[in-house]
């Protein structure tokens, strides 16, 4: 589906990635982990097209689209649920769903984009319910539900999603989660970028650890999970402290 | 849905004869003549709204837009081309040129109204294109200046050169005649036509686009001043239709530049000035910015109420203040659309748009 070879990116003299190669093959929801800072933000805008890479090769369903325009990578099938949600808020929740569907579309398939309305919907009762209110004033779990299904209205091969957890409830986290591993159970392919790194491992098959602009590591979600590494710089876990803790509880 | 978006275009059309009854019934037959000046002002109008309230993308260039067409059209129907050469044998051949008599009773050769304004809109949206395109990639204030420069260019440009008469510009500039027994022209016997005529290509204007913001276009562009990346990441070509509104925008003002400069005779470099841009945007923005309609009310009451002389040798500055005072007290304008859905019985259009 995705695959990223020595991959370098950045913002003018800025080179934020070095060298990053990594893929995603369909179904599977992988996630890249790290810290603030770490290049992954960039590393999505790179793969959207909405920042060039400067070296490297991105090859999106075996096309090379690292030259490619932002609504040419969106045509092929790549969504990208940004970092901040960035919904058209003057427009209503409905209209922010149709333009999800802009490149369905230019695709001529107008004639879906009503049954995939339902189907956010379904996923989504509360956009439902507030079908015709301005993006703008909902909430921030709502938000980032509008910005997945907005996303979804693209019936993408690939979505990847920037800090979805951003800003919400802990609550809220969780929800949006569960509904991140329903599209993952559902057969989508998705790319999760977070700062939440367990929640992120916990739904996820497969991740990498992103450190400075470099991928430090690849493991299956589980592995890194279990890594003691991992577990002290992300997890925010410190084992020994954690049983000295647990001891003072009791 | 497709009536209620045509209704204020038939309440428009019926204003418009309204207006002139009145003017009549009240005999002050004078005030058409800056109406219908203020309605070629309106054209730039409701062109930089489609480009500033709905795509989000500001210009300080537009003056520069109206003074290219205006200056074009007048300097091809007063230029003479008396004389020989291949080239102008040609055009001679063409039957775009018409002879005539000038003020001393010299022959004149010059281009016909028609293929003049034809080629002032041409080259408007030209020079349009070609600025449009590196300066869109701009972003808020950059964009802003960079518009700015561009204004600033054309100003210098008509104001500095003498194929335009410099600072004087270009006078007797011929009528423009349309068909039998119209033409765009200051005569009093054409007043009333020429009122129609002005308000016609308003509200042409206004049907082309509150059709063009209420279709898919219109949702792609208030998506782009929404949230710009994420338009594009969504598959909208934000550069495209950016530069598309730009050159549409442009062309808006061109238009009002010939005709408006065909009726009045004469365009001077004032027309292309900074304050002229600034008197646009300020228009734009106590309108309402995303609001079409409020645009051309504020539009054509202020550009009549200056064109009256209403306020005198304060003129720009009573645009500058009315920009301060918007910007800081009423950022969204005065005429907003959510007063207009307060009013009982329009509630269930509430939801809807800008």
């Amino acid at each position: 589906m995705l695959r990223i070879r020595s991959l370098e990116a950045g913002y003018g003299n800025l080179r934020v990635l070095r060298r990053v190669s990594i893929h995603v093959s369909p179904g599977e929801i992988v996630t890249i982990i790290g810290a603030n800072g770490a290049g992954k933000t960039t590393l999505l805008q790179t793969i959207a097209g909405l920042l060039r890479a400067q070296a490297g090769e991105i090859l999106f369903d075996k096309q090379d689209v690292g030259r490619h325009a932002p609504e040419a990578i969106a045509f092929l099938g790549c969504a990208l649920v940004p970092e901040g949600r960035q919904l058209f808020g003057p427009m209503t929740v409905r209209e922010n769903l149709q333009l999800g569907a802009y490149v369905q579309i230019r695709r001529g398939r107008a004639h879906e984009v009503d049954h995939d309305l339902g189907r956010v919907f379904e996923l989504f009762p509360r956009l439902k319910e507030r079908a015709s209110q301005l993006a703008g004033t909902l909430s921030g779990g709502e938000q980032q539900m509008l910005a997945i299904g907005r996303a979804l209205m693209a019936r993408p091969k690939l979505i990847m999603m920037d800090e979805p957890s951003m800003g919400l409830a802990p609550l809220v986290v969780k929800d949006i989660f569960a509904i991140i591993r329903r599209l993952g159970s559902e057969g989508h392919t998705v790319l999760l970028v977070e700062q939440n790194a367990k929640a992120a491992l916990r739904i996820a098959n497969r991740g990498y650890v992103l450190e400075n602009g470099r991928i430090l590591l690849e493991q299956t979600a589980e592995d890194l999970l279990a890594n003691r590494d991992v577990q002290r710089a992300y997890l925010g876990r410190d084992l020994d402290s954690e049983t000295e803790l647990d001891g003072m509880r009791r | 849905m497709a009536r209620r978006r045509n209704l204020p275009i038939v309440v428009l059309a019926l204003a418009v004869i309204a207006v002139h009854l009145a003017s009549a019934a009240a005999g002050k037959p004078q005030y058409l003549t800056q109406l219908t000046m203020a309605g070629y002002y309106s054209l730039v109008i409701v062109g930089l709204t489609l480009l500033m309230g709905y795509t989000g993308q500001i210009s300080l260039g537009h003056a520069g837009f109206f003074a290219i067409g205006g200056y074009t059209s007048g300097l091809l129907t007063t230029y003479n081309l008396q004389g020989g050469g291949a080239f102008l044998s040609l055009l001679r051949a063409t039957g775009l040129l018409i002879a005539g008599k000038d003020l001393y009773g010299g022959d004149l050769l010059v281009m016909r109204p028609w293929a003049a304004c034809l080629i002032a809109l041409a080259v408007t949206v030209g020079i349009a294109y070609l600025v449009g395109k590196p300066v869109l990639k701009l972003r808020g204030h950059y964009l802003a200046m960079a518009t700015l420069g561009f204004g600033t260019i054309v100003y210098k440009v008509v104001l500095g050169s003498s194929l335009v008469g410099a600072a004087d510009g270009i006078s007797d500039i011929p009528a423009f005649p349309l068909f039998a027994g119209l033409a765009v022209t200051g005569k009093s016997a054409l007043r009333v036509q020429n009122y129609y005529l002005a308000w016609g290509l308003v509200l042409g204007a206004m049907a082309l686009l509150t059709n063009l913001i209420h279709s898919r276009v219109g949702r792609a562009l208030r998506a782009i001043h929404g949230a710009e990346d994420a338009a594009n990441a969504m598959g909208v070509d934000t550069a495209r239709y950016k530069l598309h509104m730009f050159v549409l925008s442009a062309a808006l003002a061109a238009l009002g530049g010939v005709f408006l400069t065909h009726y009045n005779g004469g365009i001077g470099p004032s027309e292309a000035s900074i304050m002229k841009s600034v008197r646009y945007v300020a228009i734009v923005a106590v309108g309402g910015m995303a609001n079409l309609w409020g645009a051309l009310i504020m539009g054509v009451l202020l550009n009549f109420l200056s064109l009256r002389g209403s306020f005198g040798s304060y003129d720009d500055a009573v645009f500058g203040l009315i920009l301060l005072a918007i910007m800081l007290f009423a950022p969204d304008g005065l005429l907003r659309v959510e007063m207009v859905r307060r009013l009982p019985g329009l509630g269930r259009l509430r939801g809807r748009a800008p």
